[in-house]
């Protein structure tokens, strides 16, 4: 059957005038080939590897936007886990060195973000892990591309309160060494990290995966309010089916794009992350979606159940559109980076501990928010833990991405810019938590019967 | 040799031209245009052309880059966008 006008111009309009864009195609590539006794070497081979990866991929894109005129913004590389591939050569100087030289790769091929620079400590930490902590704030300062993740639990391994409780600490002297404490926006810790999610900072590419493969990340959080802003009067159940509908088109495109994509660059088609991801351009924005189901600010009660709603029609529509859905595959509601959300919080209607119960109904963590540059680190670790004790006992996955802003107060705010944003600094909880969280250890691993 | 059929989009006010200026620069560039729709949406002129260019003397970028010059002169949004994207989005 034809194709339509009606066809043509719903997709045409999703782009043109809804945001509607490819939003990442992470190439993820395996290192622990590019292991050498000779730290020199090892370096070169790493550069190499990255850099003629890199490169390919971009080329490759670019077609592909020309063929079907759809922007794919951003291309990225996602590395083994550094801390594996630096046991040998674990000290503080070269784990600064070997950033350095794949943020050099990254700039050289025209890559704006590679991650992977981190480490699985779920179970307990190496003397490799240990000294990636502790060179975090060195190399988040001194590198503008490299992305850190830390994942510090499992439903089957439990949570490691150890390594959290290096984060705090780790978290406000990257804060101190960098401009705006910009570093920490590149660090974020998770519990159930998949190893094949294209989305920055906590993309890795992980050890269960191939030598090189694509991964995309759809966006669309544009074409989704305008559908919703179609439909003011239905019930749940048919905003459910008409946002079903919707993901479903906007989740072929990435399938197209991510299959057609690794054929010509000859390697593995990995996954389709169909998270609905924020901009801060005008109209992309997940919270101006909750706000059209006839939420007035996104935060205030009956948000929880309009996040529901969405995520799990997005994840509905989206499997049905791709075998291959992976990555994280949730909502992100970062407060920088979506408009609608900055201004929640400006207006109080989006609190701390609001943003907590949100992600726990499939937004995949507490990401991109300010806090007082004052808060105890202490505070700062039981923030982590909360927000991933939730996905540890739920079987999901969650993550946190907190900047502790240096000599502001709660109610101010610095605007980075670009990408990241505007950033509100919310207010803590004034009491503490340091006697239960400075017990450490590791939280049990949660039961699966008596799921109630 | 299989057919490289690539839709197309104008998007604007109707106006005096539109189909004469596109199809010339199609014809200069040795593309086939096998349909042509047209029909107002949400206020919006909306022209479909679906074209072939596998015979084309010239190149995606550069039939999009004279595309973009007319969409300018004529106030006018025009895309051009391989088959494929409408066919996996719109058809299961």
């Amino acid at each position: 059957m034809a194709i339509t006008v009606d066809e043509v111009y719903e997709t045409t309009s999703m782009i043109l005038y809804q945001n509607l864009d490819i939003r990442t195609t992470t190439l993820g590539i395996n290192l622990k080939d590019c292991i050498d006794s000779d730290f020199a070497k090892f370096k070169k081979k790493v550069y190499d590897k990255v850099y003629q990866n890199a490169k390919l991929l971009i080329e490759e894109a670019k077609k592909l936007e020309s063929k079907y005129g759809i922007p794919i913004v951003n291309k990225r590389i996602s590395i083994t886990p550094i801390s594996l591939i630096m046991e040998t050569h674990c000290s503080n100087q070269k784990y600064l060195e070997m950033a350095i030289t794949l943020d050099k790769a990254a700039k050289d091929a025209g890559i704006d973000f590679i991650g992977g620079f981190g480490a699985l400590v779920q179970k307990g930490m190496t003397n490799s892990d240990k000294i990636l902590i502790e060179s975090l704030p060195d190399v988040l300062s001194k590198t503008q591309r490299i992305c850190s993740f830390l994942n510090v639990g499992s439903n089957v391994s439990g949570m490691n309160l150890d390594a959290i409780n290096l984060l705090g600490d780790m978290l406000k002297k990257t804060a101190r060494k960098s401009e705006n404490a910009i570093g920490c926006a590149k660090f974020v810790v998770l519990v159930n990290a998949p190893e094949d999610n294209p989305f920055m900072a906590g993309a890795f590419h992980g050890i269960g995966e191939p030598d090189i493969t694509l991964n995309v990340g759809i966006s669309g959080p544009g074409v989704v309010r305008s559908v919703v802003e179609k439909n003011k009067k239905c019930d749940l159940t048919q905003l459910s089916e008409i946002i079903k509908k919707i993901v479903f088109k906007i989740t072929r495109a990435g399938e197209l794009i991510g299959r057609e994509l690794a054929k010509n660059l000859d390697i593995p088609f990995g996954i389709v992350d169909i998270s609905l991801a924020s901009t801060t351009a005008k109209g992309d924005s997940v919270a101006r979606i909750i706000e059209q189901f006839g939420i007035e600010r996104i935060g205030t009660h009956g948000s929880t159940l309009a996040v529901a709603l969405l995520m799990d029609a997005v994840k509905k529509g989206g499997s049905m559109a791709s075998g291959n859905v992976g990555g994280l595959s949730g909502t992100f509601i970062p407060v920088s980076e979506d408009e609608g959300m900055i201004e929640a919080v400006e207006k109080g209607a989006l609190s701390l501990d609001k943003l907590e119960s949100l992600t726990s109904v499939c937004s995949v963590g507490m990401d991109m928010f300010a806090i007082p540059g004052s808060t105890p680190e202490e505070t700062i670790n039981a923030i982590i833990a909360d927000e991933l004790a939730i996905g540890v006992i739920n079987n999901k996955t969650t993550a946190v991405r907190v900047i502790p802003i240096p000599d502001k107060k709660a109610g101010e705010s610095i605007n980075y810019g670009g990408l990241l944003g505007k950033v509100p600094i919310m207010k803590v909880n004034k009491y503490s938590a340091k006697d239960f969280i400075k017990r450490g250890g590791r939280l049990p691993a949660p039961i699966t019967s008596m799921r109630n | 040799m299989k057919k490289e059929l690539l839709f197309i989009t104008v998007i604007g006010a109707d106006k005096k031209g539109i189909v004469a200026k596109i199809s010339n620069l199609l014809y200069d560039y040795n593309v086939n245009i096998e349909d042509i729709n047209q029909k107002i949406m949400e206020t919006y002129f909306v022209m479909t052309m679906l074209v072939d260019m596998k015979d084309t003397t010239s190149s995606i970028e550069t039939v999009r880059s004279k595309l973009d010059k007319i969409g300018e002169q004529m106030e006018l949004k025009i895309q051009l966008q391989h088959e494929d994207i409408f066919k996996m989005m719109h058809r299961v």
